[in-house]
């Protein structure tokens, strides 16, 4: 399946991508509401680490085999068996968190309940891969480690 | 090749699945003495609390049955194992090729004077137990939990929403006992206090009387319900009367596979081998259910890729807004030999235990995110020289080195 990849020598550390994830995944998909006034608060599915001499964005990696869905207790969560997909339904998550302590890259977000990256489901090209300035991450067929 | 399944929850679910990942022609049917279809186990508090309903409770969604071709025979339990067949309570024989004993675990009830045949006692591990309390719970009831362990103090956060008194009587020195250390269970039992849950520690019911109970210390509550959460032990009588080996748990090889061959076991009535401390232990937790499910599953219908390697104690649970996470050793009865990191600020609250330079354990409370990054820490084995930088203030995939982290998000080295 297509992934997002992180090319960690071109990031700018610029935090675009969190800005776009989020306001991708906001109600009102406007960037200025999405920060500053929606209530609840969208959620960011990326994560920028480092600083100006090394950074780089993570992701979920939609893995073949997801620690994450085998640890929820409500079955909020799961890996589509076609898209391959891994996806939390919110209706059904109550914020256990054994996702979040599971995932071994750590990219499960743990707010009032879990959040995490859907690769934008149904658009061609997630937000936070076309609106990355310097190609510092890809959006392309591979595999994942686990 | 007909398979029967012993159990609807985390382990049988996830053995199905697997086995229908393999054989899309052989018969499947799942077991169970509860009448529900599968349910999330744990949200039985979460029902009580009105956070799950009877809509969202399911761990499938309501067709998985008739989409997977599963035949189900729900609210009959499985009494007996003969050769190559089951016994219901019914008298009716389900024949098996393979069978998968997912009976998980029954609820232990320790010895307390004037319990015996009342209607207001409960235990609090089906949804049934949850329905049942829901019924009859009112706002002013007066409700004791014998128990402060997890299964007690989520009874006592989902009851909350339905009455306002509620004691949690626990016998250790702290809540949570079998999964945190003396620090982080006050932290626990405080906020529980705080959010009008009285817990009373070092202490036990001894007898229940007419409306009230008597604690060992010779103190006296007044109780309309009482929950007995003190543990559970497990589901292993079927499997000791067919004369499988059974020590406190079902033996099984990597591939579940019991002492007889064509009878597998999973989840949490089976031991399993602990990662960490090398014995073989009941590790009833969720996540190892279901993989012990999945490669039962698979083992059963002929693909035994995937082995069963070993788990390790994992828990995250959340009480009144508090997140509280355990992994891995986190209280050495002997403390030497280990490096044992203790960051405290209010009600967030870390602990890392280490040694021979790798963790093997922590708490984190309120501290939830990236939790994952140290499981993998623990699980992987990973020598912390290898990691940047002190761990104990915090982590990220950068604290990993650019090979491994092009591996883990780059899609590879070379990008």
């Amino acid at each position: 399946m297509k992934r997002v990849y992180a090319v960690e020598k071109l990031c700018l550390n610029c935090k675009l991508c969190e800005v776009y994830c989020k306001t991708a995944h906001s109600k009102s998909k406007d960037i200025i509401k999405a920060h500053k006034t929606e209530v609840p608060e969208p959620q960011t599915r990326i994560f920028v680490e480092g600083d100006n001499l090394l950074s780089f964005a993570a992701n979920c990696r939609h893995c073949e085999n997801p620690a994450c869905v085998e640890a929820c207790i409500t079955g909020a969560m799961t890996k589509d068996p076609i898209t391959g997909i891994v996806d939390n339904e919110k209706e059904r998550c109550v914020g256990c968190m054994t996702c979040v302590m599971a995932c071994p890259y750590g990219v499960v977000k743990a707010a009032d309940i879990a959040f995490k990256c859907d690769l934008c489901r149904g658009e061609d090209e997630p937000a936070c891969v076309k609106h990355c300035p310097n190609r510092a991450l890809i959006y392309i067929e591979g595999g994942s480690e686990r | 090749m007909s398979y029967v399944i012993i159990g609807n929850s985390a382990a049988g679910i996830a053995a199905a699945e697997s086995i229908r990942k393999f054989d899309q022609k052989g018969k499947v049917t799942i077991i169970s003495d509860e009448p529900h279809n599968t349910y999330g186990r744990p949200l039985i508090s979460y029902f009580l609390k009105g956070t799950s309903t009877a809509g969202t409770m399911h761990f499938r969604k309501p067709p998985f049955y008739t989409d997977n071709g599963i035949d189900t025979i729900f609210g009959h339990a499985a009494v007996k194992i003969a050769d190559k067949h089951v016994v219901l309570d019914n008298g009716d024989k389900v024949s098996y090729d393979k069978l998968l004993l997912a009976t998980g675990s029954v609820p232990f009830v320790p010895t307390i004077s004037g319990i015996e045949g009342k209607d207001n006692v409960f235990t609090f591990l089906k949804y049934d137990d949850a329905i049942a309390l829901k019924a009859v719970v009112k706002k002013d009831s007066r409700v004791v939990i014998v128990g402060g362990g997890l299964i007690g103090l989520k009874a006592a956060e989902g009851l909350h929403t339905l009455c306002d008194d509620i004691t949690v009587v626990e016998f250790a020195d702290r809540v949570l006992a079998a999964v945190i250390d003396k620090q982080g269970g006050t932290i626990v039992s405080d906020h529980l206090e705080n959010n009008g849950i009285k817990c009373i520690l070092n202490n036990t019911v001894d007898t229940l009387r007419d409306g009230e109970v008597l604690l060992k210390s010779g103190d006296v509550l007044p109780c309309d319900f009482l929950i007995v959460a003190v543990g559970v032990r497990p589901a292993i009588t079927l499997a000791k009367n067919f004369g499988l080996t059974v020590n406190r748990g079902i033996v099984t090889n990597t591939h579940m596979q019991t002492s007889v061959p064509d009878i597998y076991a999973a989840g949490d009535c089976v031991e399993s081998y602990d990662i960490l401390d090398g014995t073989q232990k009941i590790l009833a937790l969720w996540p190892n259910a279901v993989r012990q499910g999945r490669i039962a599953g698979a083992s059963m219908a002929g693909h035994a890729d995937e082995l069963f390697d070993g788990g390790m104690p994992l828990n995250s649970v959340g009480f009144f807004g508090l997140k509280v996470m355990t992994c891995g050793i986190i209280n050495p009865a002997d403390e030497s030999g280990y490096e044992i990191v203790r960051i405290a600020k209010g009600q967030q609250y870390k602990k890392f235990v280490m040694q021979n330079n790798m963790l093997k354990g922590f708490i984190l409370i309120n501290a939830p995110n990236r939790a994952g990054l140290y499981t993998t820490l623990i699980r992987d084995g990973v020598d912390l020289a290898t990691i940047d930088g002190d761990i104990t203030n915090g982590i990220g995939l950068i604290n990993f080195k650019p090979e491994e982290r092009a591996k883990k998000i780059g899609g590879g080295a070379g990008r």
